[in-house]
Order: C-alpha cells, then sequence, then structure tokens
C-alpha cells in the first residue's frame, strides 16, 4: 500500500487515488484534425513502459478529486517527485546512489 | 524412552490442568502450555505424516519456524494445518494428525462459515518495533522515551524473547513495566507482523482471545489485523536455529537445539532422555548443559577438531561425553518411524551406532530477515553467521540484534539501545541484564550444511532432506542444477523448497548452501530467495475482518427503498446498488411480473424508481463550450427549459455513455448518466476540465443523491401527474416531450421533465432524497385505485428494448460508434471538435461490416434467445473456426408483441435487415430474422399519449408534504440505545436535514472575496481548513471547493445569498443538503472506535479541520469538531445518503466495544 503524498490533503493511501497513465501527453490542439491516422494513432494507444523514473498522471478520487502529476519509479515504486496540473515538470538525475529529484 | 513433563520448572501452571486432546487421546497441558509442548510432555513424538512422500513427521522447534508440527484443529472451530508450535493450549482444543493436508470447516456443520469476529484497524506511529527480546525492548524503551509514537509487537505470549528460557526475567519485566508508563507507546503481544509492504506499510495479526477460550464469548474479537504505518520500522525479530541436512533428518525425534531447550525452560519438558547433541558451534552446548542438569544422558558430536579450539564444555558438562571432527551421518527409525538411533563418523570415518530418542541440532543461527527482505532490502552472506544478514534498503528500516547475526545478549541490547540515542536524549540508556549465559570469548562455527560421503553421487542422496515440510531432498535440488538452473530463485520453483507455509525459514539458508555446495561455489555468491508476505499463515476469516456479510461491500440504496421493500419487490444488484427488479403479487413468478408491468406502463400507468441514475450539475460560463466538447452533438444550442439526449465517446470514437442534458439556465446544466457510469464520468469530466482545459471556468458536482427520480409512465401518467401536481400545466403545448419544469407534486417541491425511456407518453418527477418516500406515498395513494403499477428495472429493460434503446455498456462494449448504434443523428457535423470526432474519420469505422446494432426475431417466437450467444450465417455449423457475424447483447419476452425478441451487434446488421441468420443455442443454430432496433412503435406515435386511454381526469385530494425523512431515520434508536450508557465513551446521532451547500470559487479569486464577504468569514485557506461564521462552518474540500455548513432548513436562503454575491463572477454554487447525511461521533474513544474504519492520522486531524476520505469502503468528509481525545471530541461525519445505512451497521457492530 503506497503513501502517497497529495498536494492538497497530504499523504494518504493508494487506494484513495487512481491512476490516469503517462502524463504530459497533451490533447493535440485542433483535436487531431491536422494528424494522419498514424499521428493519431500514437496520440490514442501509444504510451511509454519505462523501467525507472516515469511521469504519471494521478487522481485523488476518494479525497479532493484533484487531479497532478508524479515522477514515480516504477521498479521500486517510490515517489521522486509529486507536482500539480500546469506546473513544470522537475528534473529527475540519476546518482551513484540512485534516483534524485 | 520418550520425551516427557518434569516434575517441576517451566513457566507454566501447574495447579490447573487443560481438557486437551489429539487425536482423540488427553494430553497432559496446562496454562502456559503450546500444543507442542503439551505433546512432547503426553509423549507424542509422531504427530503428522508429510505431503509427497507420507514420511512420519513430529515436533521439530518451539515457535514460527517449526517445518513439521503441522496438525488439524478440530475443536473449537475447524481450522487447518496449524503449527502445533504456536496454538496455544486452552480448554477444550481437540487436534488431530494429518496426513499431508489439513481440511477447512465443514460447511454443512458450520453453515454461517467461521462463526468468530474479526476486525481490523489503522495504525500510525514513528517507530514500530517488531520483536521485544532483549533489543526489541531495548528499543521500544529508548524510543519511547523520546515522546515519539512506538508501536512495539510481539508474537509470543510474553515479552523477552530469548530471555524466556532464563530464569532471571526481572530485566526484562523492568523494561515492560517502564514502557507502560509511556502513553505514547503501545505494547502487543501475540501480535505477528506477517507483511511488510511499500512506504513503510506492516500488517500485523493480534490474536486477542483464540488463546483463552474468551472467543467462545459472543461478539468478542477473536483476531485483529493491525495496518500500521510508520515512519520508521526497528525489526528486532531475532534468528531462526538452522538445521543440518544429512541422511534421515525429518524422522521424529530430530529436533532443534534452542528448541529442545525453550521446551525444557519455558514448558517444564524434557523432549528425551538419552540426547545426542549434533552442534557446530559453542552456544548449543548450553543446551547440553541444562539437560544434563536434569538428568538426561547428553552425547556432543561436534565437527571441528582440537585445531579449531573447540572449548572446554567444562563446567557445564559434567558427565558428558564430546565426539569431536565427527558427525551425525544418518538416523534409525523404529516401528513408529521415530527416531531410535544415530550413525555417528568419527574422524577417522569409523561409524560408531549411538541409540537415542532425541537428536537436538544446530548449524549455527539464521537471522529472521523475513520482513527486510519483504521491505526489500539487500541480503548479504556474512560467512561468520554462515548465513545472510541485513545489508541495506531503500525503505527506513533497520535491524537490530540476532536478526542482523549479532551473538550475545549484551549486544543485542547495546544495539537496540542505539535506536533511541538517535533521538538526542541525554542518559537514554538501557542497562544491560545481569550475567549473559552466552560465552564472550567463543571458537568460530563450523561451516557445515549438509552432511553426506565424500565420494558419494549427491542423485542418489534422496534421504537428506533441505525442506522437511516440501519434502525437497538434495536429490531434488541435483535434478534442478542438472536441468541447468543456477539461481536458488529457479532451484526454489522447479523443487518448491522454501514454498511450505513456513516459507522457508528453516530450509532456505540450506537451499542455498546445497545448490552452493553442488556446484562447487560459495553461497554467498547465490544469494537467497526474495521472501514474500505472509510470514505467518493468516486465516481469511481474519483477512475479512467485518468486511463478510451484509457488510462485504456497501450496499446503496435510494431514498425510497423502505417503500419498495414495504412492496413486496424483489431486489437487483447493480454495482453497489439494490434496484427494485420487479413487484410479484402473491403467487407470480417473475415472468408473470414483468408482463403485467409492461402492460401497465403501455396501456394505463406504472412507475419506477429511477434515483440511481448518475446526476451532474455542471455550472460556469463556459459550462456550454464544454458540454460542446463532452457531447458528439451539440449542447449549447440547448434553450433553457429543455432536455437534450447526448452521446459521450473516447478520443478513440467508441461510446462510454449516454444520457440527457437539461439546461437549468444559460451556465448552468444538469447532465445525467448510466447508474454505472455516475463515478466515472464525474472523473471523467474532472480529468477534461483539470488537466487539459483548465482555461474553462466550469464546476462539476454529484447531485446524484441530492435528487430521488420517479419515473411516472404510461398513457395516463398526464392524469395522474395532473392530479398531483394541479399547478402543472400538462398540456403538449404546456409542457412540450423534452422540457422540464419547476413545480410543486403532492406539496412537495419538484423538477418535472418529460422524458420517456419507454417510447410512452412518460415523466420524470425529481425531488429531494430525503422527500422520497413522501412522493411514493402520495403517487401511490392516487394512483393505486385506476390501476398505477410500480415496476422494477426488468420490465424497464423489456419497454426500452423494444423501442430500441441501447444500455451502454449492455448492448455496446467499448468497440461501438454512435453510427454503429444508428446514431448518426446524434453526430453534430458542424462543430470545428468534440472528444471523439477525429477518430470517425479513420477508415476502420467506415467499414461496411462494422458491427450494427439491430433487433433480432426468433422464428420461434417463444424461443428466448440467451444474451451473449453468437450469431452465425447458416444453419449448419461449419468446421471450426466458425465465422461469427456477432453476438446477442438483450433478449427478452415482449408483452406487447406477444412473443419473443432480442438487441444485438451483428457485421453489417443493418444490410441484413428483413434477411434470415442463425443464433447458436445449445449448439444448435436458430433461425432468426434481422429487423430494425426498433420493435415496437417505430413510428413514436405513443409518445404524447393515447387518447383511446388517456380521457377522464383524476380526482385527488389536496396533498400537503409530508414530512422529509433523513437517510438514517431508522438507526435512530439504535444510536440513541448505545450512546445512553451513562459516561459513555463513544455516542453516535444523527443530525439530520442539516443545509449543506457546495460553493465553486477558485480560492485566491475576487468571487472568493465576494462570498467571503456574503458568508461573513473568511474561506480558509488551505485545503483541510476550516472557518466558521456563528454557528455555520465553512468547510475547504479543495483549492476551489467549500462546503458550507448550516442549520436546517436554510437551503434556500444560503444558496440565494451566495449566487447574489457572485454576481457574474465565475463560480458555482449547489444545494447537496440531501445528498449527505450528517453522523456526529462523540466522546474520548471516538477516534479510537474510527480507526477501525479510516486509514488517515487522527493525530494529524486537529480540531477545526477536515478531510475527505474513506470509512468503511464509503466516501466521507471528516469534519473534526471537538478537542481531540478528551470527552468532548467531536467528529462529523458526512456520508452520502444512499451509503448513510451500510456505514450505520458497520458503527453499530464497531463502537459498542469502545462505548
Amino acid at each position: 500500500m503506497m503513501l502517497i503524498d497529495c498536494p492538497e490533503c497530504g499523504p494518504r493511501n493508494e487506494n484513495e487515488f487512481h491512476y490516469g497513465g503517462q502524463a504530459h501527453v497533451p490533447y493535440p490542439a485542433d483535436g487531431g484534425a491536422h494528424c494522419t491516422d498514424e499521428e493519431w494513432a500514437q496520440f490514442l494507444f501509444y504510451r511509454d513502459n519505462p523501467k525507472g523514473p516515469f511521469a504519471e498522471r494521478w487522481l485523488h478520487s476518494a479525497g479532493c478529486r484533484r487531479w497532478f502529476n508524479a515522477i514515480r519509479d516504477t521498479a521500486t515504486y517510490e515517489f521522486l517527485a509529486i507536482y500539480r496540473v500546469g506546473e513544470p515538470q522537475p528534473k529527475i538525475s540519476t546518482t551513484a546512489t540512485g534516483v534524485t529529484a | 524412552m520418550t520425551s516427557s513433563r518434569l516434575a517441576s520448572g517451566g513457566r507454566i501452571d501447574r495447579r490447573r490442568t487443560l481438557d486437551v486432546t489429539f487425536d482423540g487421546v488427553a494430553l497432559d497441558a496446562h496454562p502456559g502450555d503450546t500444543l507442542a509442548s503439551a505433546l512432547l510432555a503426553s509423549g507424542v513424538r509422531v504427530t503428522g505424516h508429510s505431503v509427497l512422500l507420507g514420511r512420519p513427521r513430529g515436533i521439530m522447534a518451539a515457535g514460527a519456524e517449526e517445518p513439521t508440527g503441522v496438525v488439524q484443529i478440530e475443536k473449537p472451530f475447524p481450522e487447518p494445518m496449524l503449527t502445533a508450535t504456536t496454538v496455544e493450549a486452552i480448554d477444550g482444543l481437540a487436534a488431530s494428525s494429518i496426513y499431508g493436508q489439513g481440511r477447512l470447516a465443514d460447511m454443512a456443520e458450520w453453515p454461517g462459515g467461521d462463526p468468530h469476529t474479526y476486525d481490523a484497524i489503522h495504525h500510525h506511529c514513528e517507530v514500530v518495533v517488531v520483536g521485544a527480546g532483549p533489543a526489541g525492548l531495548s528499543a521500544a524503551l529508548t524510543a519511547g522515551r523520546s515522546g515519539e509514537r512506538v508501536l512495539l509487537v510481539d508474537e509470543q505470549a510474553q515479552p523477552g524473547g530469548s530471555l524466556l528460557t532464563r530464569d532471571e526475567t526481572d530485566w526484562a519485566a523492568d523494561l515492560v513495566r517502564e514502557l507502560a508508563t509511556l502513553p505514547n507507546v503501545l505494547h502487543l503481544q501475540r501480535t505477528t507482523v506477517t507483511g511488510y509492504y511499500d512506504d513503510n506499510y506492516l500488517i500485523a495479526v493480534q490474536r486477542l482471545t483464540s488463546h483463552d477460550g474468551a472467543d467462545q464469548a459472543e461478539d468478542a474479537v477473536r483476531e485483529r489485523i493491525w495496518r500500521i504505518r510508520s515512519g520508521r520500522v526497528v525489526l528486532a525479530t531475532g534468528a531462526h536455529e538452522r538445521p543440518i541436512v544429512f541422511e534421515g533428518n525429518d524422522v521424529p525425534g530430530v529436533m532443534l537445539a534452542e528448541s529442545v531447550r525453550v521446551y525444557l525452560q519455558r514448558y517444564g519438558v524434557l523432549a528425551g532422555e538419552q540426547v545426542v547433541l549434533f552442534t557446530t558451534h559453542d552456544d548449543a552446548y548450553r543446551v547440553a548443559g541444562e539437560l544434563m542438569a536434569v538428568g538426561a544422558f547428553v552425547l556432543v558430536v561436534d565437527p571441528r577438531l582440537p585445531a579449531d579450539q573447540v572449548p572446554d564444555p567444562t563446567p557445564e558438562l559434567s558427565t558428558g561425553t564430546v565426539l569431536i571432527g565427527s558427525v551425525v551421518s544418518a538416523t534409525e527409525t523404529g516401528p513408529d518411524g521415530a527416531l531410535t538411533a544415530v550413525q555417528v563418523t568419527l574422524p577417522d570415518g569409523d561409524v560408531l551406532r549411538v541409540p537415542t530418542d532425541l537428536l537436538a541440532v544446530s548449524g549455527g543461527w539464521n537471522p529472521a530477515v523475513h520482513l527486510y527482505s519483504q521491505a526489500g532490502g539487500k541480503l548479504a552472506f556474512d560467512p561468520a553467521v554462515g548465513s545472510f544478514i541485513p545489508a541495506g534498503a531503500r525503505q527506513r528500516v533497520i535491524a537490530v540484534g540476532a536478526a542482523r547475526g549479532l551473538r550475545t545478549t549484551a549486544e543485542a541490547v547495546a544495539d537496540g539501545a542505539a535506536v533511541g540515542g538517535e533521538t538526542g536524549l541525554t542518559g537514554n540508556t538501557v542497562v544491560l541484564p545481569p550475567a549473559d549465559d552466552l560465552l564472550a570469548e567463543f571458537a568460530p562455527a563450523a561451516p557445515l550444511y549438509l552432511v553426506s560421503p565424500d565420494d558419494s553421487d549427491p542423485t542418489t542422496l534422496t534421504r537428506h532432506f533441505v525442506d522437511v515440510q516440501r519434502d525437497v531432498t538434495v536429490s531434488d535440488v541435483v535434478r534442478a542444477t542438472g536441468a541447468g538452473l543456477a539461481s536458488v530463485e529457479h532451484v526454489k520453483r522447479y523443487t518448491t523448497a522454501g514454498t511450505a507455509h513456513d516459507q522457508g525459514k528453516t530450509s532456505s539458508v540450506l537451499t542455498t548452501a546445497v545448490v552452493a555446495h553442488v556446484l562447487g561455489v560459495e553461497p554467498g555468491e547465490l544469494g537467497t530467495t526474495t521472501y514474500r508476505p505472509p510470514y505467518t499463515p493468516i486465516s481469511f476469516a481474519a483477512l475479512a475482518g467485518r468486511e463478510r456479510g451484509e457488510l462485504y461491500d456497501p450496499v446503496r440504496t435510494t431514498g425510497a427503498h423502505g417503500w419498495h421493500v414495504g412492496h413486496g419487490a424483489e431486489f437487483e444488484n447493480v454495482g453497489q446498488w439494490k434496484r427494485p427488479w420487479f413487484y410479484p403479487l402473491p403467487g407470480e413468478d417473475m415472468h408473470a411480473a414483468v408482463a403485467r408491468e409492461c402492460t401497465a406502463a403501455r396501456t394505463n400507468v406504472a412507475f419506477m424508481d429511477g434515483s440511481t441514475l448518475g446526476k451532474i450539475d455542471v455550472q460556469g460560463p463556459d459550462a456550454p463550450a464544454f458540454l460542446d466538447m463532452l457531447y458528439t452533438n451539440l449542447m449549447s444550442s440547448l434553450k433553457v427549459g429543455m432536455i437534450r439526449y447526448g452521446v459521450m465517446c473516447g478520443p478513440d470514437g467508441m461510446v462510454i455513455d449516454d444520457g440527457t442534458v437539461f439546461r437549468l439556465s444559460p451556465r448552468r446544466f444538469l447532465v445525467t448518466t448510466t447508474t454505472g457510469n455516475a463515478a466515472k464520468i464525474l472523473d471523467w469530466m474532472e480529468e477534461w476540465l483539470q488537466t487539459e482545459w483548465p482555461q474553462l471556468d466550469v464546476w462539476c458536482t454529484s447531485v446524484t443523491e441530492q435528487w430521488a427520480t420517479m419515473a411516472l409512465v404510461g398513457p395516463r401518467s398526464r392524469a395522474l401527474l395532473s392530479a398531483v401536481a394541479p399547478g402543472l400545466a400538462t398540456s403538449d403545448e404546456d409542457f412540450p416531450f423534452m422540457a422540464w419544469r419547476d413545480t410543486s407534486v403532492a406539496g412537495l417541491t419538484a423538477r418535472v421533465a418529460r422524458i420517456s425511456f419507454s417510447g410512452e407518453l412518460a415523466y420524470e418527477i425529481n425531488v429531494a432524497w430525503h422527500d422520497a418516500e413522501a412522493l411514493w406515498d402520495a403517487i401511490w395513494q392516487i394512483g393505486a385505485p385506476i390501476g398505477l403499477a410500480p415496476y422494477g428495472t426488468e420490465a424497464m429493460h423489456v419497454l426500452r428494448a423494444e423501442k430500441g434503446y441501447p444500455i451502454i455498456g449492455q448492448d455496446t462494449d467499448g468497440t461501438i460508434t454512435p453510427q454503429d448504434l444508428g446514431m448518426s443523428w446524434a453526430v453534430s457535423k458542424k462543430k470545428p471538435d468534440f472528444i471523439g470526432k477525429r477518430s470517425f474519420a479513420r477508415a476502420d469505422n467506415s467499414r461496411p461490416d462494422r458491427k450494427h446494432l439491430v433487433g433480432l426475431l426468433p422464428e420461434d417466437d417463444t424461443l428466448l434467445l440467451p444474451e451473449g450467444a453468437q450469431i452465425v450465417q447458416l444453419s449448419e455449423l461449419p468446421a471450426p473456426p466458425v465465422p461469427m457475424l456477432g453476438h446477442v447483447t438483450s433478449s427478452y419476452r415482449s408483452a406487447v408483441l406477444g412473443r419473443t425478441f432480442a438487441l444485438a451487434l451483428l457485421k453489417g446488421g443493418r444490410d441484413r435487415i428483413g434477411s434470415r441468420v442463425y443464433v447458436v443455442v445449445d449448439d444448435e443454430p436458430q433461425p432468426v430474422t434481422v429487423t430494425g432496433s426498433v420493435v415496437f412503435d417505430p413510428d413514436g406515435t405513443r409518445r404524447d399519449g393515447d387518447p383511446a386511454v388517456e380521457s377522464d381526469p383524476i380526482i385527488a385530494p389536496k396533498l400537503t408534504g409530508a414530512l422529509p425523512v433523513s437517510p438514517l431515520a431508522g438507526y435512530c434508536s439504535a444510536f440513541a440505545t448505545l450512546s445512553q450508557v451513562p459516561g459513555a465513551r463513544v455516542r453516535i446521532a444523527e443530525s439530520p436535514l442539516t443545509t449543506q451547500v457546495l460553493l465553486r470559487v477558485n480560492r485566491d479569486s475576487a468571487a472568493a472575496g465576494l462570498v467571503s464577504a456574503a458568508l461573513g468569514t473568511d474561506l480558509p485557506t488551505s485545503t483541510g481548513g476550516v472557518t466558521y461564521a456563528g454557528s455555520d462552518a465553512v468547510l475547504a474540500l479543495g483549492p476551489d471547493e467549500f462546503l458550507v455548513l448550516a442549520g436546517p432548513g436554510h437551503a434556500g436562503e444560503l444558496e440565494s445569498r451566495l449566487w447574489e454575491a457572485l454576481g457574474d463572477e465565475p463560480g458555482a454554487v449547489t444545494d447537496v443538503s440531501s445528498a449527505r447525511t450528517m453522523l456526529r461521533i462523540s466522546g474520548r474513544n471516538a477516534r479510537r472506535m474510527l480507526s477501525h474504519g479510516l486509514a488517515i492520522d487522527l493525530h494529524r486531524l486537529p480540531e477545526s479541520t477536515c478531510a475527505q476520505t474513506l470509512l468503511a469502503q464509503c466516501a466521507v468528509t471528516v469534519f473534526s469538531d471537538g478537542p481531540e481525545w478528551t470527552d468532548d471530541d467531536l467528529l462529523k461525519v458526512l456520508v452520502r445518503s444512499s451509503f448513510a445505512a451500510h456505514l450505520a451497521q458497520w458503527l453499530l457492530l464497531t463502537a459498542p466495544d469502545y462505548v
């Protein structure tokens, strides 16, 4: 049971949240009108699946109902950074001792 | 000769004898015994047989690491495969031996399942210490003195750990006494941490009553699951003694040496009289000394030679003999399968046969690193320990004492006390216990794991057991390595070594060592397997806790639920909702009831409860533009007072929901969703608003439980509505189809909509949730004399399917577009964009052979096609693979058509209308005719009523609105009974019908200033904050969401005051007074009681704060409104009206222990 530090409500158990997949995949400005079928398919269906730090979206569904972004290590489940929607994605650097925000 | 009870000694109460039986034979058992000690005291050596080979098994250890003494408990309640070493002896305990596997309770004998009560509790602390031996006690005490919240848990009945085998126990008792004086320390015995998960989340099982027979008492909690979240974790879990592998090392009579000592010192049991002690290290010599002190004969076998500086065992060993440089190489057994002799291989290779009844073995100690490994910690092989020790973890966890390979009590105490040293308190030390009983100076242990002849072929070692519970031998390991497996993780899976319910406590290090031996490498090069939860087995009943039976999953009920029950409804589960399914009259089956209900709706008038439909209040200046993006059709052009049907798709163009949209004002809409999608669609809206279009000023609020909805259907519905709503003009001109009106129905404030989900003239009457019973009573009173019939979900489905109205999720499956449903008319060609639009241009979405929604008429008009049945082209099934054309999605008997019919998704379906296809029923293709999806009244002539039926007005008395009924009115007296105990430490009451108005403004906006002035208080500056204006309170639920609470009856006034203050500024105001009800939970124990269902840290919820979270699986807002942990503590819990009854039942089960 991960402990997730909601920017609004503070640390809460994982089961209060919904996972929202990869962050920073914006809806095309013109709704995709300019996209080729392949580009549109990329937007609809293709997401990264890295081992290690991954920027993803979370919804505090049983709390404040706010969406927020997080960088989480998919190998250790460790949250490396949590930031509000609209805030820039923090830089994560990999050091000799591990990953730091 | 065999094991027996000594005349004195041990920590048992010899004055009392307990009635304990094994295989029907009475045992010598006293309070303080375990089942294992009672078995040994009574001379029982064979306690069962192994799973795979059926070999005799006896008691081998004295604690949770027991690999062989697995028994079946028969009484007081059947439980399979418990370790006899962890079952405390109680009066009436009956156990039996098992041959391999145990068995669960016979459900015929125990129809309700396990009759005991189990529960769970959440706990938060800064430090949790696992293990109350010398290291753990020292750690808990030094940490506790600093004032941090400390939880100390230990699996044994008494604290002390390894000290329990010593006479002198004052030291431990002193520490325990001091711990008890610290209010910030909670100390639990008989509590096993079974799992260590992410972010220092630990699960522990506390055995509350199973050890004293008190679990026979009604409602006494037998076991409790502790869900612990801790800042730091200190593992003082000690070590398990390591066996040695030799031929026949599994037979009854082979025991771990320290366990022999535990039976002697704690239970006064001598496990054997002619003892061979096989040890690779010095510590076990004290076992020999103590056995000899009570008269046993002891022969020590030690593989070390004088060059290894084997200590002179005197003065403890006075009469024993030590065979150095020797090993036990095999065992011999008697007719019962138990040990009779051992073979000792001497330094010169000669084999000495020694008759014996007990072989005590010690290959050293394995630190109990299981929880450390579960935490993600690394393990490293320490040659001095001969085993794996903790070597670094990402989580904040440390191991202390024997758990990290330390050997003496003094070292362990100092190690534990260092935990408190970090707190910076001066003088925070622990005195050492007097006279450690281990040698300070000692010779290194011999690294011995496996005894086998040097020249032996390891594949022949079929009686050298690596895992005695799984019957895994050296030969099996060799077969695995011979198959090319070089990783212990792979060998574990190939052989199953370490996967029995002891989770490899005694076997996993041996497995590594034997694999290393076979591969010719050092154990440290291989590593060990990752340990996984649970550390010890947990019963399913404990895991289920209170969440079983009625409380397994929240049951949501509508405001009119009581009316449905009172009128004989059969209920259907729809998600968590209980919905009336049909209302059978006496003697009617479902088919007859549904046919009657459908006929009433098509020929007269009928009504149903539609309250479960999702309802979302969408407000703000950008609401029209937002809904234009969400729906495929145009919503911004909808006129105030009117309603439009709409379809929502995902970006992939597939239908995700449908419903109706009411325009309430230029900037306010009411959106309805299907019952099952209410929460999903609200989340969907929030996702787009928050993550894609934050610039839009739109706010969405669930009002599903604000409004109770009645569908009034049929040609006479207009007459009936007119009778109960005399102020409402109901002609087609005044109140056309797809319009809504605010009015008064039966004296109740109501919003009436002309919507039809049946094709008939129909209305939806919406009243406050609290007024539902009053509305149902009034409509029934007036309507019953003219033949009004209540109908349920089944009739609703028949009526809508006859009209070809799809149910999203039943007639669609996430691969269906609006065009597939024949709803191109609902897809805007004008809008520049809406979600899904781009995908409609994909080639795949315009294939002619896409599946279309069509109707099917079986040629046998009595044949009811099974939903899900496949559609094929031909009457003869060809050889597989059979080409599938689609499947049946809905299938019913139609009363009005006098035949069966179905809806289906069929490839190219609209082009097949009029043709014949086949539906496979029980492997037989049945001919059906494809039709359009509307099988009844395709021209919609009945929408405005049936002049032939709708004639006479219905005369009704003037109705005055009945009083509102709060969701927990029925629990009032139960709460009062609970709370009226003088000095009650928990009191519960409903605070019914409070005013609740939800205000949406951005915290820092001009609008926030305007509404603050109107409220007479500032808005709280952060989520979770609360401000007060007189007796009104403002709760900050989010950065732009505030709940204003006031006394009953103020909603209208408050709402208009806020609207007025807002003016044209962006914001939203919604009355949600009926959507939730408020519980007042007060008293000194209120928080303790609630922590059974609330996972948040209630120490971090001070007075005048609030939190939205889950309580007993229900979404709640908790408002802390009294001084915490005092008699005046008060927690106001706001729960959605549909969940209120579930929460009330949970409270009534949980609270009595805390009153």
